[in-house]
């Protein structure tokens, strides 16, 4: 017998393509009788469109046709959906202004699609798009969130720019705790805007086939199903069978090509009017202005304690930015995936969480790598942190003192933890750490003239998502379950239909493992087809962290039928009982004896079925499942950060990361270590170097890479990394979800690290050196 | 980007004349910022006459007292120059961390001082050295070429061919690097040339200047003690997302003082 592909470091299937420059991303496809979209859009914040002059643009060479959001009224085009139905604290549902494709009558952020010009050539839609002139009356614009309540309306359907006030936990409980408490510990600090910055820009390439009445989109999306349902259903009423979406190579998300955009709906609808293929790839300075943004809240956030430090209470309000308009789940990453984890790794048991979700004129806010769970990690681990300090105890103490140990635990945010072992993370990464050597090694900084200071976060993530009937009555507005289908062919060879769509994260190597291991193939034997609905039968998309752990089981369980119907065909064959028959990677055996056959000879049995029970048996081998999981995963883990400031500069070195986490069961350590580091450099990208920023009139300051500064290769240190595995209890890989953990728990890892280091109570991310230079500057 | 009219003469001479002809031509070195303005459609010239078939501007000369740099000699053929090394490595180090690998295999030492960028490197360095800039008629000093924000003392049509570097006694460069565009939020270039020390410092106003006090001070006595007390005046410094006035004064002296320690290794 072969050894297990669980937990094998094999290098990645899809690497030589991407190496070698012979991937398929939606901009290499190039359709017959192609014609190119330019996006005319918003220079201002907020203002009304008094008047469009297009008649030069029509007339410009090579333009097929231009287009208004007028255009796309008159042809009923409706506005972009929300996927997810908040109730506000008073049972009424939030606020869901309009979102059109292309403005009517009114812009509310820098980079709002006023007009599309399609050409014969991408350069003749942009000298077109430029002659187009917009007569503006500019409006007063807010950007700031928490003076969103008091500005101008941006939407009539919300005269206070909020779209809800909403609630979890026992106020009443909270605050009594809060009176009687020892010792209290407030922070109030912003969680900083980010920028997505996918490698890839988003791009959406439309055809209408006359002859079939059938449209195919080919875009940069996570999740193409969900787009073509969205799309379909909601905007263009069109009959969903008629629409193949497909998500072809897609170079990074992050989140931000999780949403049905107006750029796909343009180009769609406009590829049935031209009966052209249409095609439109976003500049690198369009992402920066229409890729949906991540995290901007304003938070203040109080801990009770105990003399001893056992946490009572925590109390936290939030103000969270949404931008212009309800991108596809904005509404539910504040919420629902935020204030649930306000637990974290402890057993607090009272906490309450208000959350005000406001409209600015700034760029739609959604999910960004984390979504939610960084930011409610950055309130409890920098709360802990601190309390820690303020009542002079050791941080780790602090933490063990109050860790869960009894699972499955109930919290009081709503979520059930099945498992987990908090301990057992953090001693791994204090002793990597050398957390014992710091004081040493503090002196050693000082007499070079830089200040050292260590940071923990030990966080925890709700993955998985999720049980659809619980998200629903959450307002979750889609089921959250996965599809995977197993074709075997004739000659034993398996090719692999999963919902979950890879842009990244190594889906056809890691599933292929799966299935191998179970089937006894070698790697090639297997190859896993995703981000087609004309192959995939359905699916939910890749995001929070879901793909093995709902995806990846959806594949276990159609493995499980093939195994099933295998035995079936292998007890025919072997003329034995179906109960005899036992399995076990490739192999059919009647038990207890040597007889057995190969899945090589079962699947040929299958296709040729001359020996072979058609009178109980269909023919073929082909398999699929839908898996709804039962619960979240819950990934924890404990993160050690250690930094040296240059008092000189204020400039910060990361100088050692330990990351320690449980994923449960992994299946590739190789390709788990990569989420893991680009989750890392995306976390200390937060904390460092990533802020947007807009001025107060809603431009955006940080409009390209110029201004805006993602961690490069010498931000980073070489992380330490190791891994414990407490497997999940309900999924039947034991698999949790790796691919956002390092996001969510680095940033208060550094800001822990650097607080420490200056001895100050708070810092506001990122730390840049000015920003450090200036609270030294203030405390001296 | 705009349409246009692509030349690519072989000699000076050919340049000149086409520069003439063309009222809205302009002069393609490296492109690493030309090129960037034009997609961006922020720059339209209707003729691009580019400077890269042109042998003569593609010379480096390393003689005892100087180092003559071409006008297309590239940021990492500087870097890399054995001879650049030997002379002043102080400017191969600062050649060698402009902008990133990409920007240096492309970047020349004429385009960069022509655009004078007030975050660009060269100008600290050919400031500090006391440089000279050769043009197609006439050679320019280096405190009479840089006039402001991306202005210089560059005619219509006037071509750069080289820059003529002074080989200093020790000389270093510290730049405090911006982090998102790794220009200069501050760079200080420090030359001691034996009794006449010259600092030029970049990414800290409008244009490339030099620090008067620190000239005396350290001519007085090059020791990094001579600087680190200089307080600079924040006034008229740049203001922006990453450093304000009163932070970018700070770090002169820092980077001063550290070019300084740096010159004396």
């Amino acid at each position: 017998m072969t050894a297990s592909l669980i937990g094998a470091r094999i290098q990645r299937k899809e690497d030589y393509r991407f190496l070698t420059g012979t991937g398929m991303y939606t901009d290499d496809v190039a359709l017959p009788g192609q014609t190119y979209a330019a996006f005319v859009r918003s220079p201002h914040a907020h203002a009304k469109i008094r008047r469009i002059s297009l008649d030069e643009a029509k007339a410009s060479a090579g333009v097929l046709a231009v287009y208004t959001g007028a255009d796309l009224a008159a042809a009923k085009v409706g506005g972009l959906p929300c996927g997810w139905l908040i109730t506000d604290v008073n049972g009424q549902p939030m606020k869901e202004p309009p979102y059109p494709p292309l403005a009517q009558g009114k812009v509310r952020h820098v980079g709002e699609r006023v007009a599309v010009v399609i050409a014969e050539s991408l350069a003749q839609a942009k000298d077109a798009a430029e002659l187009i002139e917009v007569d503006y009356e500019v409006l007063p614009a807010v950007v700031d969130p928490a003076k969103a309540k008091g500005a101008p309306a941006i939407h009539e359907a919300a005269p206070d720019n909020t779209c809800y006030v909403w609630a979890l936990g026992d106020k009443a409980a909270v605050d009594g705790a809060f009176a009687k408490a020892a010792h209290v510990t407030k922070l109030d600090f912003i969680n900083n805007r980010l920028i997505p910055n996918a490698i890839e820009p988003r791009a959406a390439n439309a055809t209408y086939s006359r002859a079939e009445e059938s449209y195919t989109l080919y875009v940069a999306s996570q999740n193409p199903h969900v787009e073509r349902l969205l799309m379909t259903a909601f905007v263009l009423g069109l009959p969903e069978n008629k629409v193949r979406v497909v998500a072809p190579d897609v170079g990074g998300g992050f989140g931000s090509k999780i949403y049905l955009y107006p750029e796909d709906v343009v180009v769609t609808w406009a590829a049935k009017r031209l009966n052209r293929p249409v095609k439109w790839t976003a500049e690198r300075t369009e992402s920066f202005v229409s890729d949906a943004h991540g995290r901007d809240h304003v938070t203040t956030a109080e801990l009770a304690l105990d003399k001893d430090g056992k946490f009572l209470a925590m109390r936290v309000r939030t103000t969270a930015n949404l931008g212009a308009y309800l991108s596809t789940f904005a509404s539910c990453i504040p919420t629902i995936l935020y204030a649930t984890l306000l637990a974290g790794q402890y057993t607090t048991p009272l906490i309450y969480c208000e959350v005000t979700a406001v409209f600015t004129n700034t760029t739609p806010v959604d999910a960004y790598r984390g979504a939610g769970r960084p930011e409610a990690t950055y309130v409890v681990e920098r709360l802990v942190e601190t309390a820690s300090r303020e009542m002079k105890m050791d941080p780790a103490g602090i933490r063990r003192k109050n860790f869960i140990r009894q699972f499955p635990y109930q919290t009081p945010v709503a979520l059930c933890y099945d498992t987990g072992n908090y301990d057992a993370t953090l001693d791994a990464a204090m002793k990597m750490a050398d957390v014992a050597g710091f004081k040493q090694r503090k002196e050693e900084s000082l007499r070079r003239g830089k200040l050292r200071g260590l940071g923990y976060a030990c966080y925890i993530e709700a993955c998985g998502i999720a049980p659809s009937n619980v998200a629903g009555s959450l307002g979750a507005r889609a089921g959250l379950f996965e599809a995977g289908e197993i074709r075997v062919h004739p000659t034993g060879t398996v090719t692999v239909f999963t919902g979950s769509h890879s842009h990244g994260q190594g889906h056809e190597t890691t599933f292929a493992q799966v299935v191998a291991d179970r089937l006894g193939l070698t790697m090639e034997s297997v190859d896993i087809v995703h981000g087609d609905t004309s192959k995939v039968l359905f699916g939910m998309g890749t995001y929070g962290s879901r793909s093995i752990a709902v995806g990846g089981t959806a594949i276990v369980k159609a493995l499980d039928k093939i195994v099933a119907k295998g035995k079936k065909i292998a007890a025919h064959l072997l003329e034995a009982a179906d109960t005899d028959i036992e399995y076990d990677r490739g192999v059919f055996k009647v038990a207890g004896t040597d007889k057995q056959k190969t899945f090589g000879e079962v699947a040929f049995a299958a296709y040729v079925p001359h020996n072979y029970p058609l009178d109980k048996l269909e023919p073929g081998l082909n398999e699929n499942a839908f898996y709804d999981p039962t619960n979240f995963t819950f990934p924890a883990g404990s993160y050690v950060c250690e930094v040296e400031v240059d008092r000189d500069t204020g400039a910060t070195q990361i100088v050692a990361f330990t990351a320690v986490d449980d994923f449960g069961k992994v299946i590739n350590p190789m390709i788990v270590e990569g989420q893991v580091h680009g989750g890392l450099a995306q976390g200390i990208g937060q904390a460092l170097t990533e802020g947007c920023r807009y001025d107060n009139t809603g431009q955006l300051i940080t409009g390209s890479f110029s201004d805006y500064a993602i961690p490069r290769a010498g931000d980073v240190p070489l992380f330490k990394l190791d891994m414990r595995e407490t497997p999940c209890t309900h999924n039947p890989l034991g698999v949790k979800g790796c691919g956002e953990a390092g996001a969510i728990g680095a940033p208060a890892a550094v800001m822990n690290a650097i607080t420490d280091a200056l001895g100050v109570k708070d810092l506001p991310m990122p730390a840049t050196a000015q920003t450090v230079w200036r609270s030294m500057h203030k405390a001296a | 980007m705009h349409a246009f009219e692509y030349h690519r003469p072989s000699n000076v001479k050919d340049a000149l004349a086409l520069a003439s002809r063309k009222d809205e031509g302009r002069y393609l070195a490296g492109g690493q910022s030309l090129v960037q303005a034009m997609k961006l459609r922020l720059s339209s010239p209707t003729d691009l006459i580019d400077l890269n078939a042109i042998g003569d501007l593609k010379a480096l000369k390393v003689e005892s007292n100087a180092v003559t740099i071409g006008a297309m000699v590239r940021h990492a053929e500087v870097a890399a120059s054995s001879g650049v090394n030997k002379a002043i490595p102080a400017l191969a180090s600062l050649a060698g961390i402009i902008g990133d690998r990409q920007v240096r295999h492309m970047g020349t030492i004429g385009g960069a001082l022509a655009n004078n960028d007030p975050a660009a490197d060269y100008p600290a360095a050919v400031l500090a050295l006391g440089a000279t800039i050769i043009t197609n008629k006439r050679k320019i000093e280096a405190d009479k070429f840089f006039k402001g924000l991306y202005e210089t003392a560059l005619e219509p049509g006037e071509l750069i061919t080289a820059v003529s570097f002074p080989v200093p006694k020790r000389a270093a460069y510290m730049k405090f690097k911006n982090p998102a565009s790794r220009f200069a939020i501050v760079g200080v270039f420090v030359a001691d040339f034996g009794g006449k020390v010259r600092v030029g410092v970049t990414g800290a106003g409008p244009s490339a200047f030099r620090q008067a006090d620190m000239e005396k001070a350290l001519t007085a006595k090059f020791a990094p003690e001579s600087v680190a007390n200089i307080k600079v005046k924040a006034d008229g410094l740049n203001n922006d997302l990453h450093a304000s006035p009163e932070y970018r004064a700070h770090l002169i002296t820092i980077m001063a003082k550290r070019a300084v320690e740096a010159a004396m290794k």
